[in-house]
């Protein structure tokens, strides 16, 4: 991943740079259309079962949700802050703020498993200790994609946060050259993975809540 | 062109670590060849038990069990370990830089990694069907696959699962080097139509085998943990599955057949010197089929359950992607008119092309009609409709593609005599092979059925003879190519008089494709009509 020399196959820093984010954003498409299938499988249930799936969706913790949102905006908004600050020329300040987006980040899956650990005492667990007398059939299959669907996303998270540490650490040690664009496109990754949560947070949580 | 000193891509590095290492497009091409082989004959394995065990109305090799299992390996092989990666994956990743004046693809480590996946995952498929196989044919249905299947299915999906990723990095990488790198002078409009047909895959690739991802993931969830999704046992929807299959499996199936229609858009002009009648035409048709096949995944499901008036527009949206295809038919056969038209092993496979995938495309108008399909739906006349266009049509193109650039990819020429004898051979064992299924199919003999009333017998024997003069044609490649290898006189850089910056380049090319990056000045098949060569220095 080094960007000292470059690729033999490019003529110039400017050609591999474009390269690298035209592919940064031909794997988010392949993103959007990963997590779309599970999102459109979801609303299909959701249009299906109606009623019963919106009480299922009531079960949902949505004052820790809502502030996990807060949380990741907040991360994205450090992501976004290291990303300039590293443009501007600067080695310290971008370090910081990626600090910051890696912090918020262990935040949101330390919320995120703590809701997790309340669901799993409520019985809310299917194929673990799901208390179908008690929940009923159409809620164990919301919460099915519930928990694939956040699974899926803090792993994303997880995964971004290894990689902004390791931007930060490369950073530190002036592996990561300032004109090419490892910094942006690792900041590409990061916003969507917050982008996905914009979804599913008013998907899962808010279904319902307004009557 | 060919003195010693200047070594080839084959030779400028020499031991196995060189090989399974390389960053190379034109070794990693190799290298999915190989892979690509031996699953073709595993698959071709599978498939000549199956005719075998068809020969007789009852069971003839085994239970009804294995005849299940047998099937599905066929399905499963030949669909995601060989037509799907066929042809990107070895003239795409070997030719396609060429083409277009580069020097590699755009992230060549990627590219190595996407060749590990592809026989990671297909290692592992293997590995379920050798420790006893699948029965619940390529598709895994629910609620079969959750509740009904016995073999050993999560492993089986598991490696479907993992080459998925290999076809979406190897689309990534394609689409990245279209737009990216691009020698000077090469603008959209002088791009080979292999180049836009592999890029129209691309974005297939990328944009559908996500959704395959989940959908195989979502199944395994279901299987392993048994929670509902799909199942109506668990409270699921069957019918969605079905849905999210196919919204992967029918773009898959333009995954399979659009890189054949870019080596026949390459073939054809060469062997009839003329240009590409209608270059933006063939182009566009090649996105519209990207882009439409996107649309029409209903029409498998049109005695599913699913509602009548979706059935109505997917059926209006499947008579619509014939429309592009059709196109291209009538492009190819009027660049033949009035040409100077040779008949070298390229062409031949070319013309098989032409007339199967007509017959094949046609075929699929008859079912996409709501009221015919109903008729012929699980029938063989499907099974023949689809051979057509996938054997017929892209194992065709796959076998012209390999005799017009194997001089390049290998440096070495091949028999000529015999290749035209194995092009005429497959063609004929295919038509005797799947034509009597369009009969059967229409007297209503189902798919993936062991045994069948008497009175089909003598189709089925016919289609069984025919499939051993298939296998003979597809098994005289083996035999010229390795005599080619060893034998074959030495290849000049341009064998054909081709036009393409491919050609314009040592037969095999240099590590890096070219020794000064070219400039692209004309568009290409600049051909003239009646002149049996280019003249030197033309690109």
């Amino acid at each position: 991943m080094s960007e000292r020399a470059i690729g033999f196959q490019y003529a110039t820093i400017a050609q591999q740079r474009e390269a690298s984010t035209l592919g940064m954003w031909a794997f988010l498409a392949t993103e959007v259309l990963f997590f779309g299938a599970l999102i459109a499988a979801y609303l299909n249930y959701r249009i299906w079962f109606g009623e019963e799936f919106i009480a299922a969706a009531s079960l949902t913790k949505v004052a820790l949700g809502t502030a996990n949102t807060a949380v990741l905006l907040t991360s994205s908004a450090c992501m976004a802050m290291a990303v300039t600050t590293f443009d501007a020329g600067s080695k310290r300040a971008p370090i910081m703020w990626l600090a910051a987006t890696a912090a918020l980040g262990l935040l949101f899956v330390a919320i995120k498993a703590t809701e997790w650990w309340l669901e799993y005492q409520e019985q809310l667990v299917p194929a673990l200790n799901f208390d179908l007398a008690r929940h009923g059939g159409v809620a164990e299959i919301f919460f099915i994609f519930y928990f694939c669907a956040t699974g899926l996303h803090a792993l994303h998270l997880l995964i971004g946060i290894g990689i902004v540490t390791w931007l930060a650490v490369g950073i530190g040690r002036g592996r990561i050259e300032p004109a090419g664009s490892t910094t942006r496109l690792v900041g590409l990754y990061w916003h969507f993975v917050d982008i996905v949560w914009i979804f599913l947070f008013p998907l899962i949580y808010l279904a319902g809540r307004t009557t | 062109m060919n003195a010693p000193h200047q070594p080839s891509y084959l030779s400028a590095t020499v031991g196995i670590r060189s090989w399974l290492l390389t960053t190379d497009h034109k070794r990693i091409a190799l290298l999915y060849f190989a892979g690509i082989t031996f699953f073709f004959f595993i698959g071709g394995i599978a498939a000549t038990l199956i005719r075998l065990e068809l020969i007789t109305p009852g069971p003839t090799l085994g239970s009804p069990d294995f005849y299940n299992r047998l099937f599905t390996m066929h399905g499963i092989i030949m669909v995601w370990f060989f037509l799907i990666p066929s042809i990107p994956t070895t003239m795409g990743n070997f030719i396609l830089p060429m083409m277009i004046g580069a020097r590699d693809l755009a992230f060549p480590r990627l590219n190595l990694a996407s060749w590990y996946l592809y026989m990671a995952g297909g290692l592992i498929t293997l590995a379920a069907l050798v420790l006893g196989g699948l029965d619940t044919g390529w598709t895994f249905y629910e609620p079969y696959s959750t509740f009904y299947a016995t073999g050993y299915l999560i492993l089986g999906v598991f490696g479907i699962f993992v080459s998925g990723f290999s076809s979406i990095l190897t689309g990534l990488n394609f689409i990245v080097t279209v737009h990216k790198l691009r020698a000077p002078g090469m603008t959209w409009y002088r791009l080979p139509v292999f180049v836009w047909s592999t890029y129209a895959t691309s974005l297939i690739l990328v944009l559908a085998t996500p959704v395959l991802a989940m959908t195989l993931l979502m199944l395994l969830a279901e299987r392993v943990l048994h929670v509902g999704i799909f199942s109506p046992q668990l409270g699921g929807d069957p019918i969605l599955f079905q849905h999210m299959f196919w919204f992967y499996s029918h773009p898959a199936v333009y995954i399979m057949i659009l890189p054949s229609m870019g080596v026949i858009s390459e073939v054809v002009p060469v062997f009839a010197r003329k240009p590409l009648f209608g270059y933006t035409f063939v182009v566009w048709c090649s996105i519209a089929i990207a882009a439409i096949g996107f649309l029409v995944w209903g029409h498998h499901m049109f005695v599913a359950g699913q509602a009548l008036y979706a059935s109505l527009a997917f059926s209006f949206l499947s008579y619509l992607v014939a429309v592009p295809s059709a196109i291209k038919v009538f492009n190819w056969v009027a660049t033949l008119h009035e040409g100077w038209i040779r008949f070298d092993a390229p062409m031949l496979y070319a013309f098989g092309f032409i007339g199967l995938f007509t017959i094949g495309g046609l075929t699929g108008l008859f079912l996409a009609a709501l009221a015919v399909d109903v008729h012929v739906t699980d029938t063989y006349f499907v099974v023949a409709h689809f051979h057509y266009i996938m054997v017929g049509g892209a194992v065709m193109g796959f076998f012209a593609g390999l005799h017009y650039w194997w001089p390049k990819m290998t440096g070495r020429l091949y028999p000529d005599y015999w290749a035209r004898f194995a092009a005429i051979l497959a063609f004929f064992g295919f038509n005797l092979t799947f034509f009597p299924q369009f009969i059967l199919g229409y007297l209503g003999m189902p798919r993936r059925y062991q045994s069948y009333p008497p009175e089909f017998q003598v189709w089925h024997v016919l289609s069984s003879a025919g499939a051993s003069i298939l296998a003979a044609g597809y098994a005289l490649p083996l035999f010229y190519f390795a005599w080619s290898i060893l034998r074959g006189p030495r290849a000049p850089a341009n064998p054909w008089g081709a036009t393409g910056l491919e050609w314009s380049t040592r037969s095999p090319p240099p590590p890096e494709n070219f020794v000064e990056t070219p400039t692209v000045v004309r568009a290409p098949y600049q051909y003239v009509q009646g002149e049996p060569r280019m003249q030197a220095g033309d690109v």
